[in-house]
């Protein structure tokens, strides 16, 4: 996907593009309000990612003129303020969604495909791999004309696999993607959580192989 | 001056000092009605004992070797009517004393025409007033100087003075009463601008801190001015806060969501466990440091709308939701969802919705914090007994063995809870919200697993 990030902080936008594009997300970073306007004057975006305090302005007030010229990129303010109060006036001015600095990219992501969902968006994020078409945004496997739904855990578990296919993650490496520090996890979640995206791979040419004493991969037979 | 004691409070100060200045007026009405009294009884006896001497002086009548002295007895029971007083006379000739008692005081100047001359003596142990009047009358041809004296004792004047005396001090106390209950009202009266404004400021709640605005005396005015301006600081001082709040949450999160990015970069393109190990001890430790900064953050912000509550009527489900719509992303990470029932029709509480919201999230927040994923988190909300009663429940891992009151202390977590990044404001931030809305918060282990935190607060 492709994303717009409006941040002054130079290291912050920086070190959150080069995250994002671990993804496989293209992102073009703004330092400003009119840096922003810019950017959306000569291309599309699917997602506009906002800081609230800018050297030109203040974030809310692109909100409103985002709104008011009628564009419909969906956008998520990121504040550093974790009041209710701002964050009722941040979605009031427009926003779909706000996330507290600093995030979890896992949170993002969830977030990001809330708020796609809700719009119903343009965006395409389907995926194929072997005879399987992925689509994190509805959370579903499709195998021919068979729809399997997956849980959140496994389709992130899926994201992971899917951004490498054939690469090999341990058990920590799939931990800390899956988890976040504040999760409390058991020895076997990863265990748990291949199992289940096994089960959701059942009659597809995909399968999650176990590495004895690395970690997993995804491969296609 | 006299030193007045301290008075603690004005209305009794005003009240003595209105008092000992109705005293001291009293005690002038008494003794002039008196004087007066004195004087005009004087002059009325003083006219009747001139009047008497006269008479027997003009009954004087010369003769060839002496004078005759015919006393008028009309002349002393017009004295002899005024009571049970002694009467002395004493008519001189020429300097001898012809008839009377001889030893009644002569004046201080001798009396030399009818005109009487008073004065008063001591005479046979008794105060007595005299009068005396001379004239000439011919002995023998020749004008001898004779006077008249006529002196009376003053018991029925003393009677008179005394029977004045006692209306007067009846005049004068009841001069005084009535004084101390004019003073009583007027003191009253004065105070009551004070007490109305103190009432006023006391039916204020502890966080109004709105200038007094109601009219008042203008002797109360920079008194007033003063208070305003205080309030003035106080609001200023806490919207410092505000602002300080805000810009520390900004100058402490950036750079954590910088560093916290880079480890996450870091982690996904490093294959060295040794590597991948220290990477997640520094996006522990960064989400550590940001949970507890954002508790503080929170904590201090809670106690500041508290001292600064903005309260509104408010419809508890309607908070619940937007908690819920925030967390929903932060659950679904980990299958979580919730299970929630309200009732059908409005929660009205009266409270101010950030401290609400913050309490509703930190339970919230709690509740996935501490669940394994793959459960239903329950909220329950109903009314009974005038409380809108919040149950939060969770197959999370319980309170271990501490108590529910023993984590609502400041930074105190469970014992259970060491692996999981937490700040221990968490539940001190929802009791304190509970306190400031007349509320209660009490959280314990739920039968079976998992822990069960209830917020009460009063219905509007």
């Amino acid at each position: 996907m492709r994303f717009l990030l409006i941040e002054d902080n130079a290291d912050l936008a920086q070190s959150v593009a080069a995250r994002l594009s671990l993804d496989g997300h293209a992102v073009d970073v703004a330092g400003s309000l009119a840096g922003a306007e810019d950017h959306l004057a000569v291309a599309g975006y699917d997602l506009i990612l906002l800081d609230i305090m800018l050297p030109d302005g203040d974030g809310r007030d692109f909100l409103r003129l985002h709104r008011a010229a009628n564009r419909d990129t969906p956008v998520i303010v990121m504040t550093a303020r974790s009041e209710v109060s701002e964050r009722i006036a941040i979605l009031d001015a427009g926003a779909d969604d706000y996330l507290t600095k600093p995030f979890d990219f896992n949170e993002l992501g969830a977030r990001m495909r809330a708020v796609l969902r809700r719009r119903a968006g343009s965006a395409r994020t389907e995926r194929s791999f072997a005879d399987l078409v992925f689509d994190p945004l509805t959370a579903t496997l499709r195998l021919g004309d068979e729809t399997r739904d997956l849980r959140n855990r496994e389709l992130r578990l899926m994201e992971i696999f899917l951004s490498a296919p054939d690469r090999i993650y341990s058990k920590d490496q799939l931990c800390d993607r899956l988890f976040s520090a504040a999760d409390a996890v058991s020895d076997n979640a990863i265990e748990v959580y291949v199992g289940r995206l096994r089960r959701k791979l059942e009659g597809s040419r995909a399968r999650i192989e176990t590495v004895r004493g690395v970690g997993y991969r995804l491969t296609a037979q | 001056m006299i030193a007045l004691p301290r008075f603690r409070s004005i209305r009794q100060r005003l009240v003595v000092l209105l008092l000992l200045a109705a005293a001291l007026l009293s005690v002038l009405l008494f003794i002039s009605v008196r004087a007066i009294a004195w004087a005009s009884v004087e002059a009325s006896q003083d006219s009747i004992l001139g009047a008497a001497t006269i008479a027997i002086a003009e009954e004087l009548r010369g003769g060839e070797e002496s004078v005759l002295v015919e006393i008028p007895y009309a002349a002393f029971s017009m004295l002899g009517s005024s009571g049970e007083d002694r009467i002395f006379y004493r008519i001189l000739v020429g300097g001898d004393t012809v008839t009377g008692y001889g030893d009644l005081p002569l004046p201080a100047t001798e009396a030399t025409g009818l005109e009487p001359v008073f004065y008063s003596r001591p005479y046979q142990g008794e105060a007595i007033r005299l009068a005396a009047v001379g004239r000439s009358v011919l002995v023998g041809g020749v004008p001898v100087k004779a006077q008249v004296l006529v002196g009376q004792t003053r018991s029925a004047q003393a009677q008179i003075i005394a029977r004045m005396s006692s209306r007067a001090a009846a005049l004068g106390m009841g001069f005084f009463f009535l004084s101390a209950v004019l003073a009583l009202l007027t003191a009253q009266a004065v105070v009551r601008p004070v007490n109305t404004l103190a009432e006023a400021l006391g039916r204020r709640g502890p966080q109004d801190l709105r200038p007094v605005r109601r009219p008042v005396p203008d002797e109360l005015d920079p008194l007033v001015a003063a208070l305003n301006g205080l309030m003035a600081r106080l609001t200023a001082a806490l919207s410092r806060t505000e602002t300080f709040i805000a810009e520390a949450a900004h100058h402490i999160r950036t750079p954590l969501a910088t560093l916290r990015t880079h480890a996450e970069i870091a982690q996904r393109i490093t294959e060295e466990e040794e590597v991948l190990a220290r990477l997640r001890e520094i996006r522990r430790a960064a989400d550590d440091s940001s949970r507890s900064a954002g508790q503080l953050l929170d904590h201090a912000t809670v106690a500041y709308r508290t001292d600064q509550r903005a309260e509104e009527d408010l419809d508890l489900r309607g908070v619940i939701a937007d908690v819920l719509r925030a967390a929903e992303p932060t659950a679904e990470l980990k299958d979580l969802h919730f299970v929630v029932s309200v009732p059908d029709g409005p929660v009205p509480i009266r409270g101010d919705r950030l401290l609400l919201e913050s309490a509703v999230r930190n339970l919230v927040d709690n509740a996935i914090k501490y669940s394994d994923g793959d459960d239903a988190i329950d909220l329950r909300l109903d009314v009974a007994n005038g409380l809108a009663r919040l149950a939060i429940l969770d197959r999370g891992r319980g309170l271990g063995d501490r108590q529910g009151r023993d984590l609502t202390r400041r930074f105190t977590r469970g014992s259970n809870v060491a692996d999981v990044v937490g700040s221990g404001l968490g539940l001190t931030i929802v009791r304190e919200v509970a306190r400031a809305q007349s509320g209660t918060f009490r959280i314990e282990n739920r039968e079976g697993k998992g822990a069960c935190a209830i917020l009460s607060l009063p219905l509007a």
